[in-house]
């Protein structure tokens, strides 16, 4: 068993926080006050090569493997959790499922620009109404000789007001809808510019301020039937596939979170002096950080044994969620810590971890929220729940050239 | 055009140096090494010239051990197109002389219109180099440059100096060397850092180059590590009979006044 990260991975992650440290961290601090997505990021890390690091060379990817996106997320979450969301969002809910799912003839066509950064893809599954509850949806999708005609409203979609291609969850077969019977769901590609569509921004959010969060509005969308994806009735399956590739990088952006977290507190530990010596020598002080570091060790290796089963193409679908739990519960302890350990200061947007302490909260709801994953761990110790085979997998790394 | 950039790897500026127990050189040990920042900013300016002049190559010249192949790679995924690494064991800890007999000599191997380097390393911070391969090539040497404009032919150079700028018209071949200022040198794309893997990096040494004078005519002495600063001094009491007590110190002890 090897431990250690190869060369090339080292190489990549110094390569992420490089761009983070010159490029997102100076902005940090004023985008989360001012609630402002800043889209010329995302031009940036198209330009670079991140928004399609971990897609095979014949797309136009990068041809890294499943390890370097969750690097990537490690490194961009210690900036802030807005950014790893990118990837979450555009890599892993909208162009692995695209990858693992989609017909050659969609994959040629949209794939490329995606890994280019060129357009943006996000997903579509939340609605006002459904959330951990996937059959509660509403929207719905009828076939009208060679094209789908799709209702429906969509909401929490990050990036919803900046993608440019949406992959949406829609009921094809009513009857199962009533029967709440997921085989009568299906997966669209839907684009910025099909009539019908339009989007907007959520205010107010406790966090994750520097990120879009939106609403998706589907009005009579009319689309080609070949922007199907998957077959009909596949819907549940590509969606839970989608998420399983999401948690994952949910999972390492909580350990970079907690990183920062960490980093953060040592630093003042050891500057701060209360009752003349540093707080970081106070045993309750200690008692935090040390959890800290914990938190990230364990994360850490949660995650990265996610992502090698993913190389060596294995089902993880457990592992990804006992390291997306473990990560986000760790996360806000992490945060909530770091506030105190930074007393009152910490309580003040003067330094990072108040912002970190917002932020973890959302990954305590998204991606399964925290109960959704007790209940997948205990169901698959007590046999309620098995991995059943499914007809596309993640492609395993390295990629078929 | 043809654009030699000269680059050297060095520690990284937030690096902690410690004094190998030689007393001669640093401790290498848990540093991480760097292209130099000066020379990133020759590197960035060839790549841009060869962007608008697109029949040009620019070939990145280095002397250093195996290690400094990284550094090699950073400059080949800015955009050199190739490198030249010059070395053999003899080389560790020879002086600028001979480092710039080295390079003249590589150079003298190539075409050239423009040879880039920094102002200075900011390891040994001595910036004789430069000026030491303008001698041996007999080619006209223009230090701390912030702007390079090319036209007929010509090199329009802008230099700082003290209080003012300066400009200064020279022809080609030429030794430019660069100063902060003269560009922001651009961070290498992922397919870029890919391609860079597989460009050459070809190995010469001093025999291959014709260069059997390898002694130094300096000598390095030793190393020391700047003095620790004195600690600090509370001056306890009242405010105003602290401040007499300080202005008494300023005086009478440390005789600022």
């Amino acid at each position: 068993m090897d431990f250690s990260l190869s060369a090339d991975h080292k190489e990549f992650q110094e390569w992420i926080r490089g761009f983070a440290s010159r490029d997102l961290d100076p902005g940090i601090s004023e985008a989360d006050r001012n609630c402002r997505f800043d889209k010329k990021i995302l031009a940036r890390m198209g330009e670079l090569g991140i928004l399609g690091h971990c897609l095979p060379e014949k797309y136009n990817g990068g041809g890294l493997d499943y390890i370097s996106l969750g690097l990537a997320s490690e490194e961009l979450e210690y900036t802030d959790t807005a950014y790893r969301e990118i990837l979450s969002v555009h890599i892993a809910l909208f162009c692995l499922p695209l990858l693992s799912w989609g017909t050659d003839e969609l994959k040629n066509s949209y794939l490329p620009k995606c890994a280019a950064g060129e357009k943006i893809g996000c997903f579509g599954l939340t609605e006002p109404d459904a959330g951990s509850d996937v059959v509660g949806i509403q929207s719905h999708a009828r076939r009208e000789g060679g094209h789908y005609i799709l209702n429906g409203q969509k909401m929490w979609i990050s990036l919803a007001d900046v993608a440019d291609y949406f992959i949406v969850f829609a009921w094809t077969d009513l009857e199962k809808k009533k029967a709440r019977d997921h085989s009568g769901m299906s997966a669209f590609l839907l684009e910025r510019c099909d009539p019908g569509i339009s989007t907007g921004s959520i205010h107010g959010k406790l966090g994750v301020r520097a990120g879009n969060t939106g609403w998706v509005s589907m009005d009579d969308v009319k689309i080609p039937a070949d922007r199907l994806v998957g077959n009909e009735g596949e819907g549940f399956k590509i969606a839970m596939f989608g998420i399983d590739q999401g948690r994952y990088t949910v999972a390492a952006g909580s350990a970079g979170l907690i990183r920062a977290c960490l980093d953060s507190s040592v630093k003042y530990a050891k500057e701060r002096h209360t009752f003349k010596v540093p707080t970081g020598r106070h045993q309750l002080v200690k008692q935090m950080i040390a959890g800290m570091v914990e938190s990230y060790e364990i994360t850490r290796l949660l995650y990265l044994k996610a992502g090698w089963m993913k190389n060596e193409g294995l089902r993880c679908t457990l592992e990804t969620s006992i390291a997306k739990r473990f990560a986000c519960e760790a996360a806000e302890k992490s945060a909530s810590n770091a506030v105190q350990i930074h007393g009152a200061y910490g309580f003040s947007d003067e330094y990072p971890v108040e912002r970190h302490f917002r932020n973890c909260k959302a990954a305590q709801i998204y991606e399964g929220a925290r109960e959704i994953h007790t209940i997948i761990q205990a169901d698959y110790a007590l046999g309620l729940r098995e991995d059943k085979p499914l007809r596309r997998n993640l492609p395993p790394w390295p990629f078929e050239r | 055009m043809k654009i030699l950039v000269l680059i050297k790897q060095v520690p990284d500026t937030e690096a902690q140096i410690k004094i190998d127990p030689s007393g001669k050189a640093i401790d290498e040990s848990g540093i991480k090494f760097v292209l130099n920042p000066y020379d990133e900013f020759g590197v960035e300016e060839a790549v841009r010239i060869k962007e608008k002049n697109p029949d040009s190559t620019v070939t990145a010249v280095t002397i250093g051990p195996e290690r400094s192949k990284e550094a090699m790679r950073s400059a080949l995924a800015m955009g050199a197109d190739t490198g030249i690494k010059i070395w053999d064991d003899s080389l560790a800890g020879a002086d600028a002389g001979v480092k710039a007999a080295l390079l003249a000599a590589a150079a003298g191997t190539l075409e050239y219109d423009i040879i880039f380097c920094g102002k200075q390393a900011i390891d040994d911070d001595q910036g004789a180099v430069g000026g030491a391969i303008s001698r041996l090539l007999s080619v006209p040497f223009v230090s701390n440059v912030v702007k390079v404009d090319i036209s007929g032919g010509k090199c329009i150079l802008q230099r700082e100096v003290e209080g003012a700028s300066e400009i200064v018209e020279c022809g080609m071949p030429c030794i430019i060397s660069a100063q902060k200022g003269l560009n922001e040198p651009r961070y290498p794309s992922l397919i870029n850092i890919m391609k860079a893997k597989k460009k050459e990096i070809k190995e010469m040494t001093p025999a291959g180059l014709g260069v059997s004078d390898l002694a130094s005519k300096t000598e390095l002495v030793g190393m020391e590590p700047p003095p620790s600063r004195p600690p600090g001094r509370i001056i306890e009491g009242e405010p105003a009979q602290a401040a007499v007590e300080l202005v008494r110190i300023l005086r009478e002890e440390i005789k600022v006044f």
